[in-house]
Formats: structure tokens, C-alpha cells, sequence
């Protein structure tokens, strides 16, 4: 597997770069090359945040994300911004309530109801970036599901598991239901 | 057996790396983008033995490292910038004094507070002459979070062997990002202790001038002796001297020098018919070996000399790919306004000609940029 550049936007709080440790955590332990970097203002609450991750079998070099392979946008401002980044064809899912006005181009748009699926679902919006990392590998297949799900469960806090075990599915099912 | 495999934060890495290495002691004061390294010293040091002290301040911080290392315990501090500016009449101190410590820069944008969260490599020159007078220096310069570890523990073994001070000189993109990082097994990677001095505590003469290497008694075993920032006789009291003076100053950095094959460590990356070299450290280097592949690719053949010890200065490496007389160029990409390419540029004395890249955006040089550079000089 060449380099995948993956880029997770949204606002401080939402848990982006969270979710970019986990995802490169459980790449790790699943035998590849994965690099997580982060990008912040000083505030630990609002504000963009991205949380940066790459992951290849080769040696990774470059450090960061130029031009994203997967973008995902938790909201609009996040969209706007990472857009014109987004490789052609490259995988771009933003979230159908926060991003109203959805980006044109040459990409796979997946438009889905990632923090609604958090927080009526599942209740509790906070597990919003574990969906997301389902529905990232639903659609890519990076990972083998069950490593994916092992790299979750040890890195969310005690007595979240089922909770996050849960998220974590119901976002390959967002994507498994589209088709 | 599957070694044990993490995936870690650059700046938690350094810290393990500290405690693989023996560290015993850390006195900081907290500051972004290094204050990962104490919170997690904080955390692990009780657990093996050791001791945590958040200081009133950088200067404190830096007096209270050297006196835990003379008391006999290896000693680590972390800072970045602005920290490290009011460390530096301590860390002269040590370099005259001849104390073991290390000490982490997590560099971000200066000058003075600067850009607290921005990644910078702009303390290349504070970490050689940010403290007054003639001295030696030893700069290590991790690329990886893997090598923010085995650094980390070289950085003590330099300081142990040479003593000195020795800084891990790494920058926020590196300290922050998280990758995988294999803990090496006890015993896998070498660990120097500090020799004791074999003659009696009567004899003894901390700072004989007339040898190369003197172990340093720890306070309270036995070895009495005074340590002053003052230059010394051989006993450690002060004295006008300038012939002594002299002769301290050239023995202290001719120790470093004279051992430039110990201390020196590269990495080089297609150099051997290289046309164009790029010289890059820390987080510039992955850009760089990134930009040498690309260029490669494009048929041009380009080279990465990548430093991990910066200081001393890695002359004798430049010289020697730029005597095999292929070398038309020499790309410098750094985060700062050229602090790396005027030593290049001393270093090529003309043989070829030497182009900086520099970059203040608080984001490493894309290799697009490197790759530009390159190409110019085809």
C-alpha cells in the first residue's frame, strides 16, 4: 500500500486529531507505517481543528498531509477550507447536518448523518469522531475492521467501550445502508 | 519475541528515552511545545526511583539539573526557545564546570515568545552560541519519533563520555506528531555510566588539565572539591591565569573535536553519485528525503546528507562528498532565515555553490519546494 493522506476537519472538541491517533494507532499495530500530526490554535475548545494522519507500508517521509486521499469535514468551515486540498477522485464525507452546501468537484462525495448518528443513535454526539472512523474505513478498507475496532477499544477511556464499540459500527453501517 | 511496539507522541518518546538512558532527575519549567516531556517525567520518574521538580523558572530549572548531576544522577531538562535563552548562563556554567546534562529544545518561532505553537527550526545558532565565551557544544538532532528515543539515550551517553552538556535538538512538528516506535530491549542499545574516579579523594583534581577525561565525583561520596564559574586551576578554585585560561578553553573543545568520529552520527541517502545534495535536519530532512526520491524519479541525480548530531559541525562529511567532485550544488532547506547554510557555505569554500530555502510558515518545507531547488542546479 503506497502512502494514504488522511485529513479529519472539524472544530476544537469534536475529536478529529483523536480520532487521527486511534486510526494511526491501530494502523501501527496492524503492521504499517502510520504518521499523526496535529495542527492548533491556542484555544482547547471551537476554533478548526485537523487532526492529520498518514498511513503506508512504505517508509513514510513527508510528514503531513498535502493533498488528502480521504477528507472529512464535521463542518462547513472545515469544508470550505480542506476542499481545494482533496486529490481528484480522492474520498471527501462531510456531515449532512453541518455541511449545508455541499463541495463540487472531481470526488467521491459521501454526505451522511455522522453526528446525528452520534448523538441519536448512539446518544451521546461526543462519539461522533468514532463513527466517522468507522464510516473512513467502511469506505477506504485501510484496515481490517476487527484491528480497527481493537485500536478504538484501547484507546477510549474505561467503561466506554460498548458505547464506542457501537459508534464504531454504526458508522460502517451508514455507508454499508447507501448502497 | 515481537518487540514492543507503541505508538507515541515525539516528546513522551524523549522521555522514555531519558529513563532507558538511567535519568534520575528532571527539573523543568513547563513550556510549549516541550511540555509533554515533563508531564511525562512527572508521571514515570516516581515509579523508578527518581525525582520531578517543576522550577520557578528556566533559570532555576537549569541550576537545579547541574546540581542534581553533580550529585551523581543523570539529569534532563526540556524547553524550547524562549526557555532555553534564560537557561544559557547556566549551560555555559555547566560547559565550563564540565557537568553532564541534556537538555531538549523543542523549537518553535522566535524570536521572544514568538509563535508559541509554531514549528520552527530557528535555535540552531542559540544551541551553539546562545551562551557567552568559547565553548564546546554537542547538539543531537532527531527525525523521527523512534529517534526522539535512541537520541535521546545517545544524547546521555555523549554527555556522560565527553562531560558536557549535550542538547536534543529537535523542533514541534517532530515533538508533537505521533508515529510508531519500537522500545528497544535493555540492553540493545548502550548505556554509558559515569566512571568513578579510582584515586583517592586527597588526589583528586576534577578539572586535571593535563588529561583528556576526569570522572566526576558525585557530591557526597567522599571526593571533596570546589566548582566555580570562574576559570579553575586543576582543583577546581579560581585563578587569573590566562595561560590556564588558555590551555582550558582549547582542552575543553578540542575534546570535541579531537573525537569528531564519536560523536558525529549522518544519515546518507543516495550521496555516493550525487550531482545535488540536500542538507537537511530534524523535520526538513523528511521533506528533503521525500524531494530526493521525487527528483530521482525524474531522473536527476540527487543525494540527502541528514545530519543527527549537527554540533560539532559535520564538516568532514561534507568534505568528503564534495572531494569525489560530482556535486554541483547544495540545497539547504531549514525552518529559519539561514542558520544552517552559512556553515555549509564556510564548509564548501566554493567548491560548489550552496542555495538556502528557508521558510517561516510554522509548516515543513513541502518537497515540491526542495525539488524546484534541486532542479536548478541541472
Amino acid at each position: 500500500m503506497a502512502r494514504v493522506d488522511i485529513r479529519l476537519g472539524g472544530s476544537g472538541g469534536q475529536g478529529t486529531i483523536t480520532a487521527a491517533a486511534i486510526l494511526g494507532y491501530a494502523a501501527v499495530y496492524a503492521g504499517k507505517n502510520a504518521v499523526q500530526t496535529k495542527s492548533y490554535g491556542p484555544e482547547a475548545r471551537g476554533g478548526a481543528a485537523r487532526g492529520e494522519v498518514v498511513i503506508s507500508d512504505e517508509e513514510i517521509n513527508y510528514v503531513k498531509v498535502i493533498k488528502s486521499d480521504v477528507l472529512v469535514a464535521l463542518t462547513q468551515e472545515a469544508c470550505d477550507k480542506f476542499i481545494e486540498d482533496a486529490k481528484e477522485g480522492s474520498v471527501v464525507i462531510v456531515d449532512s447536518m453541518m455541511v449545508k452546501d455541499l463541495p463540487k468537484g472531481n470526488f467521491k462525495l459521501y454526505a451522511l448523518p455522522i453526528i446525528k448518528t452520534a448523538a441519536e443513535d448512539i446518544g451521546k454526539s461526543m462519539v461522533a469522531n468514532i463513527v466517522t472512523l468507522g464510516v473512513v474505513n467502511e469506505i477506504t478498507k485501510l484496515l481490517d475492521y476487527d484491528k480497527l475496532e481493537k485500536g478504538v477499544l484501547s484507546k477510549v477511556p474505561k467503561g466506554t467501550e460498548e458505547l464506542n464499540k457501537k459508534a464504531l459500527k454504526a458508522g460502517v453501517d451508514l455507508v454499508k445502508n447507501m448502497k | 519475541m515481537a518487540k514492543k511496539l507503541e505508538f507515541m507522541m515525539g516528546n513522551h518518546a524523549v522521555a522514555e528515552g531519558a529513563l532507558y538512558a538511567g535519568c534520575k532527575f528532571y527539573g523543568g519549567y513547563p513550556i510549549t511545545p516541550s511540555t509533554e516531556v515533563a508531564e511525562r517525567m512527572a508521571e514515570r520518574l516516581p515509579k523508578v526511583g527518581g525525582r520531578f521538580i517543576q522550577m520557578e523558572d528556566e533559570i532555576a530549572a537549569m541550576a537545579s539539573v547541574i546540581g542534581a548531576s553533580l550529585a551523581g544522577v543523570k539529569s534532563l531538562t526540556a524547553t524550547s526557545g524562549p526557555g532555553l535563552s534564560l537557561k544559557q548562563e547556566n549551560i555555559g556554567y555547566a560547559m565550563l564546570c564540565e557537568i553532564p546534562v541534556v537538555i531538549v529544545d523543542v523549537m518553535r518561532g522566535g524570536p521572544s515568545t514568538g509563535m508559541p505553537t509554531g514549528p520552527s527550526q530557528s535555535d540552531i545558532m542559540q544551541a551553539k552560541w546562545g551562551t557567552h565565551g568559547d565553548h564546546p557544544v554537542i547538539a543531537v538532532t532527531p527525525a523521527s519519533v523512534q529517534e526522539q528515543f535512541n537520541e535521546t539515550v545517545r544524547a546521555f551517553n555523549l554527555a556522560e563520555k565527553y562531560r558536557c552538556p549535550v542538547y536534543v535538538l529537535t523542533d514541534a512538528i517532530i515533538g508533537q506528531m505521533m508515529e510508531q516506535l519500537e522500545i528497544p530491549e535493555p540492553g540493545e542499545l548502550e548505556v554509558i555510566e559515569r566512571p568513578k574516579p579510582d584515586c583517592k579523594p586527597e588526589e583528586y583534581l576534577p578539572f586535571d588539565m593535563d588529561k583528556e577525561f576526569v570522572p566526576l565525583a558525585a557530591f557526597g561520596s567522599g571526593y571533596r572539591y570546589h566548582v566555580t564559574g570562574l576559570h579553575h586551576n586543576s582543583d577546581g578554585f579560581p585563578t587569573n591565569d590566562p595561560v590556564l585560561h588558555t590551555k582550558n578553553t582549547v582542552r575543553l573543545i578540542e575534546r570535541i573535536n579531537k573525537n569528531y568520529d564519536d560523536i558525529m552520527k549522518v544519515e546518507e541517502f543516495m550521496t555516493d553519485d550525487a550531482e545535488v545534495l540536500v542538507f537537511a535536519i530534524g523535520v526538513s530532512a523528511r521533506s528533503a528525503k521525500h524531494a530526493v526520491i521525487e527528483a530521482r524519479n525524474q531522473g536527476i541525480k540527487a543525494g540527502l546528507l541528514r545530519p543527527l548530531t549537527i554540533w560539532p559541525f559535520p564538516d568532514k562529511h561534507i568534505d568528503n562528498i564534495l572531494n569525489k567532485g560530482n556535486v554541483k550544488g547544495i540545497v539547504v532547506p531549514e525552518m529559519n532565515l539561514g542558520q544552517m547554510t552559512l556553515e555549509v557555505q564556510r564548509v564548501a569554500k566554493g567548491r560548489c555553490q550552496v542555495e538556502g530555502l528557508f521558510s517561516l510558515m510554522l509548516d515543513p518545507i513541502l518537497p515540491g519546494e526542495i525539488v524546484e531547488k534541486i532542479r536548478r542546479f541541472v
